[in-house]
C-alpha cells in the first residue's frame, strides 16, 4: 500500500534529526511491501484532510518555531478534522508543544496552538536535558530517548500520556508523565531520534497509518530482525537509568 | 596588586602540579595547572595575560577553530614568540594553563570554546578576535544557536577596541561586525565550488532582519556562502579578504588565491577540502590584522600540515591511519564530501562516544549526510559507547547490515580496521572528540605517535 505522509515544515522544524524518524518509517514500510510517499507541507502549503495518512511534525529552535506557529494555527481546523477522521500523527518536541492549546513564553506572551492535544505548555527557566526511559502500559513496552526542552507541558485532567517516566524529566519534571496520545495522534519530547531505537513504536505508528489508508483496523506487521535496534534501545535505557535528568 | 614574584611562585607551583599529574599517569595533565589557577585565583589569569607585550588574539567558531588557530600560529611564529593552546584545551582552564607556561612569549594566540568566549574575552581583553562560523552543535551542551550568537554579541560589545575578523559568509557572524568600523570581513569568492543546494537541515537560512529565506548566489559549506534576502535586501557584506580560484586536490591538499588589501598571493595548502580553505582564509585575515606580511602568510600556510586529531596521518605497522575528527553535522558533512571526492574508503572505523565533550545527545549523526560513503563501503566498523546507534544510522542509510560490524571497544575496533586494511593501505578513522583522544592514546602507547602532552610541551 502507498502510505501518504505529510511532513509539516521540514525546512523549519528539523532540529533533532527528525529525518531519522522518517527514514525508519520508510524502510520498515518497504520491508513489509508498502511504500512511504512523503510530501513536505510548508508555510504556504494547503492541508487537505483525507489526503494524508500520517502527519509528522518535528522540533525547531525558538526562532523557527515562532516563524511557523501562526501558519500552523491557520491549519488547525483541518488538522483536527484529519485526526478525528482516523489519520495518524507523530509530533516531537517543538511540534508536540504546538499541538496543544497554547505555548506561553517566559515573558507571558502566548503562541497559539492547534488545540488537537489536551494540554498546554509554559516556558520554564531551566532546561530539562538528558536521557529518558518511559514505560508505556498501553503497549506493554518501553521507550528510550533524549529530551531537551525548557517548556513544561501540563496535561488536562484525564488526558492520556504517552508513557510514565521511569527515568528522566518528562513533560514537566514533576507529574511523572511524558508525552500525550489522543486517537491516533502521539506527541512527545523524546528525540534521539525516537524511532530507530524503538522499532515497536515505529511499527505501531505505521499500522495506524495503514489503518487510515485502508479504512480498517491497524494490521499486524511481520516482525523484522531488530537486533541492532534492541541493542541501541538497551544502551539508551541504561543511560537514562544512570544519568537521566531530575530536579 | 600582588607583587610579580608572588604570581611567578604561584605559576611555578601550578606547573609542578601538572607535571605530577602526568607522572601519576593521569592523562595529559595539560589543563590541571589552569584548573587549579581558575579555582584558586581567577584574577591571576587576567594578570598573566597583561604580561604579554603584544596582547592576545582569540579564535572561536563551531568548526575549524583548532585548525585555524594552528595555521595562524604557523604564520606568526617565525617573527613572534607565540603562546598557543595547541592541544585543543579551549576552555578557561586550558587557556590559563597555556598562560602558565608562556615563559617569554610576546603574543597569546588562543582557540576558545564558543561558550567560554564571553568569560575569556572579558579576562584577556584581546586585541583581535576572529569569529569564523556558527553551526548547530551539541544542543544539550551549548543550547540553541541563537543563544550562542547572543552571548557572542555581548562579548563583542564588551571589547570596544578589539579588532574584529569575521566570516562574512555566515550571516549571524558577519552581523557581529556590521557596526564596527575597521573590522576585517573574509569569505570565499569562487562560485565554481558552490554546492547545488543548501545541505539538509542547514542553519541560519532565514534573514536576520525579516525572517525571509535567503537566496544564495553560492552556498559553500552548510549555510556559509554568498547570501541575499530577496525581501529586504540584507546581504553578505563586501569581503576585505577573499579566497578565489580554488583548487581541491583530493585528500592531498588544496590551493587558492588570497585576495587582500595588500595584493593577491597564491596559497598552497597541504590539507584538503573547502572547509580548510575557510580555515586558511580566516587564519590569513587574522595574521594580516596582526601585522603579518603576505609572504609570511603564504609561507606559514604552506608549512602547515595538520592540527591535533584533525586530518592526522599516523604510520602503524606498514599501514597508515587517517584520523578525521567528526563532531557535528556541518563538519562531518565536509569530511564526507572530501573523502568521497578523493575516492570513498572501502573500510572505515567510525567511533561515536557520548561523553559531555562529544555531546550526550547523539541525534546529530542522523543529520549528517553519510549516504555518499555507503556505496563504496565494504565494511564499516562501528565503535564507541554508542556504536549500535551509529550502526543503525548506516543501516537505515542503506548499508547492508552484513557489512556493519559493531565492536564496542575502540582498541579492538582499531585492530579490526587495520586487519581489513591491506599492507601499504590507509585506514579511514572518524572519531568523535573523546574517541579521538582515546584512539591517539592507544596508538601512542604502541609507540606510533607522541602523546599530545609531549608534543604540546
Amino acid at each position: 500500500m502507498r502510505i501518504r505522509v505529510g511532513h509539516l515544515y521540514p525546512d523549519y522544524l528539523n532540529i533533532y534529526a527528525d529525518r531519522g524518524n522518517i527514514a525508519v518509517l520508510a524502510e520498515r514500510a518497504r520491508r513489509r511491501g508498502h511504500e512511504l510517499d512523503v510530501e513536505a507541507i510548508g508555510l504556504a502549503g494547503a492541508l487537505r484532510p483525507g489526503d494524508v495518512d500520517l502527519y509528522y511534525v518535528g522540533g525547531g529552535q525558538d526562532r523557527e518555531q515562532e516563524l511557523v506557529a501562526h501558519d500552523l494555527a491557520g491549519k488547525a481546523g483541518a488538522l483536527r478534522a484529519a485526526v478525528e477522521d482516523g489519520a495518524a500523527l507523530l509530533a516531537v518536541c517543538g511540534g508536540y508543544q504546538l499541538l496543544g492549546r497554547f505555548y506561553r513564553d517566559v515573558a507571558g506572551t502566548e503562541l497559539p496552538g492547534v488545540g488537537l492535544l489536551p494540554l498546554h505548555t509554559v516556558a520554564g527557566t531551566r532546561r530539562m536535558i538528558g536521557d529518558v526511559l518511559l514505560d508505556c502500559p498501553w503497549a506493554g513496552r518501553t521507550l528510550a530517548g533524549f529530551e531537551n526542552h525548557a517548556g513544561r507541558t501540563i496535561l488536562d485532567p484525564g488526558a492520556e500520556p504517552l508513557g510514565r517516566v521511569l527515568a528522566g524529566f518528562g513533560n514537566d519534571g514533576a507529574s511523572g508523565f511524558e508525552g500525550c496520545r489522543h486517537l491516533r495522534a502521539y506527541g512527545t519530547y523524546l528525540h534521539g531520534p525516537l524511532l530507530p531505537r524503538n522499532p515497536w513504536f515505529a511499527d505501531s505508528v505505521l499500522a495506524d497509518a495503514l489503518a487510515h489508508r485502508s479504512g480498517g483496523e491497524p494490521p499486524g506487521l511481520a516482525p523484522l530482525e531488530d537486533e541492532l535496534e534492541r541493542a541501541a534501545h538497551d544502551v539508551s535505557a541504561e543511560r537514562a537509568r544512570s544519568r537521566g535528568g531530575r530536579f | 596588586m600582588r607583587p610579580p614574584l608572588a604570581l611567578d611562585l604561584e605559576a611555578a607551583a601550578l606547573r609542578a602540579a601538572g607535571a605530577l599529574s602526568r607522572l601519576a599517569g593521569r592523562g595529559g595533565g595539560t589543563t590541571i595547572p589552569g584548573k587549579l589557577l581558575w579555582k584558586l585565583d581567577p584574577a591571576a589569569i587576567d594578570q598573566l595575560a597583561r604580561r604579554l607585550p603584544r596582547g592576545s588574539a582569540l579564535v572561536s567558531a563551531t568548526n575549524g577553530k583548532t585548525t585555524t588557530t594552528a595555521m595562524a600560529a604557523q604564520i606568526l611564529r617565525p617573527a613572534l614568540r607565540v603562546v598557543h593552546n595547541d592541544s585543543g584545551a579551549n576552555l578557561v582552564s586550558g587557556v590559563a594553563s597555556s598562560l602558565l607556561r608562556m615563559r617569554d612569549a610576546e603574543l597569546g594566540l588562543f582557540e576558545v570554546d564558543e561558550g567560554a568566549l564571553p568569560e575569556l574575552a572579558r579576562r584577556l581583553q584581546p586585541q583581535a578576535l576572529l569569529l569564523a562560523n556558527l553551526f548547530r552543535d551539541q544542543l544539550d551542551r551549548y543550547g540553541e544557536l541563537e543563544l550562542v550568537a547572543a552571548r557572542w554579541r555581548e562579548a563583542v560589545a564588551g571589547l570596544p577596541r578589539a579588532r574584529l575578523v569575521v566570516n562574512g559568509d555566515d550571516p549571524q557572524v558577519a552581523d557581529l561586525a556590521s557596526e564596527r568600523p575597521g573590522s576585517i570581513v573574509f569569505g570565499l569568492d569562487d562560485p565554481a565550488h558552490a554546492r547545488p543546494a543548501l545541505q539538509h537541515a542547514a542553519d541560519s537560512k532565514y534573514c536576520l532582519r525579516c525572517g525571509t529565506p535567503y537566496t544564495y548566489a553560492a552556498a559553500y559549506v552548510g549555510h556559509l556562502g554568498d547570501y541575499r534576502c530577496p525581501n529586504c535586501g540584507h546581504a553578505r557584506p563586501a569581503l576585505d579578504v577573499a579566497a578565489r580560484a580554488i583548487e581541491l586536490h583530493g585528500l592531498e591538499g588544496s590551493a587558492f588565491t588570497l585576495a587582500a588589501a595588500g595584493g593577491n598571493r597564491r596559497i598552497e595548502l597541504r590539507v584538503p577540502g573547502l572547509y580548510n580553505v575557510y580555515n586558511a582564509t580566516g587564519a590569513a585575515s587574522l595574521a594580516l590584522s596582526l601585522g603579518a606580511s603576505l609572504d609570511e602568510v603564504a609561507g606559514g600556510l604552506a608549512r602547515f600540515t595538520a592540527a591535533f586529531g584533525r586530518f592526522e596521518r599516523i604510520a602503524v605497522d606498514g599501514k597508515r591511519l587517517l584520523i578525521l575528527l567528526v563532531k557535528n553535522p556541518a563538519g562531518a558533512n565536509e569530511i564526507v564530501r572530501t573523502l568521497v571526492d578523493a575516492g570513498a574508503p572501502r573500510v572505515a572505523v567510525i567511533a561515536l562516544n557520548d561523553d559531555i565533550a562529544d555531546g550526550r545527545d547523539v541525534s546529530w549523526i542522523w543529520d549528517v549526510d553519510f549516504e555518499p560513503l555507503v556505496d563504496g563501503l565494504e565494511t564499516l566498523v562501528a565503535t564507541g559507547s554508542r556504536a549500535e546507534e551509529l550502526a543503525l544510522r548506516f543501516a537505515y542509510g542503506g548499508l547492508a547490515r552484513g557489512r556493519i560490524e559493531v565492536v564496542r571497544s575502540l582498541e579492538a575496533a582499531l585492530d579490526r580496521g587495520l586487519e581489513l586494511t591491506p599492507a601499504g593501505g590507509e585506514l579511514t578513522v572518524l572519531p568523535t572528540y573523546t574517541a579521538m583522544l582515546a584512539l591517539r592514546r592507544t596508538v601512542a602507547s604502541r609507540g606510533h605517535v607522541a602523546n599530545y602532552w609531549e608534543q604540546a610541551a
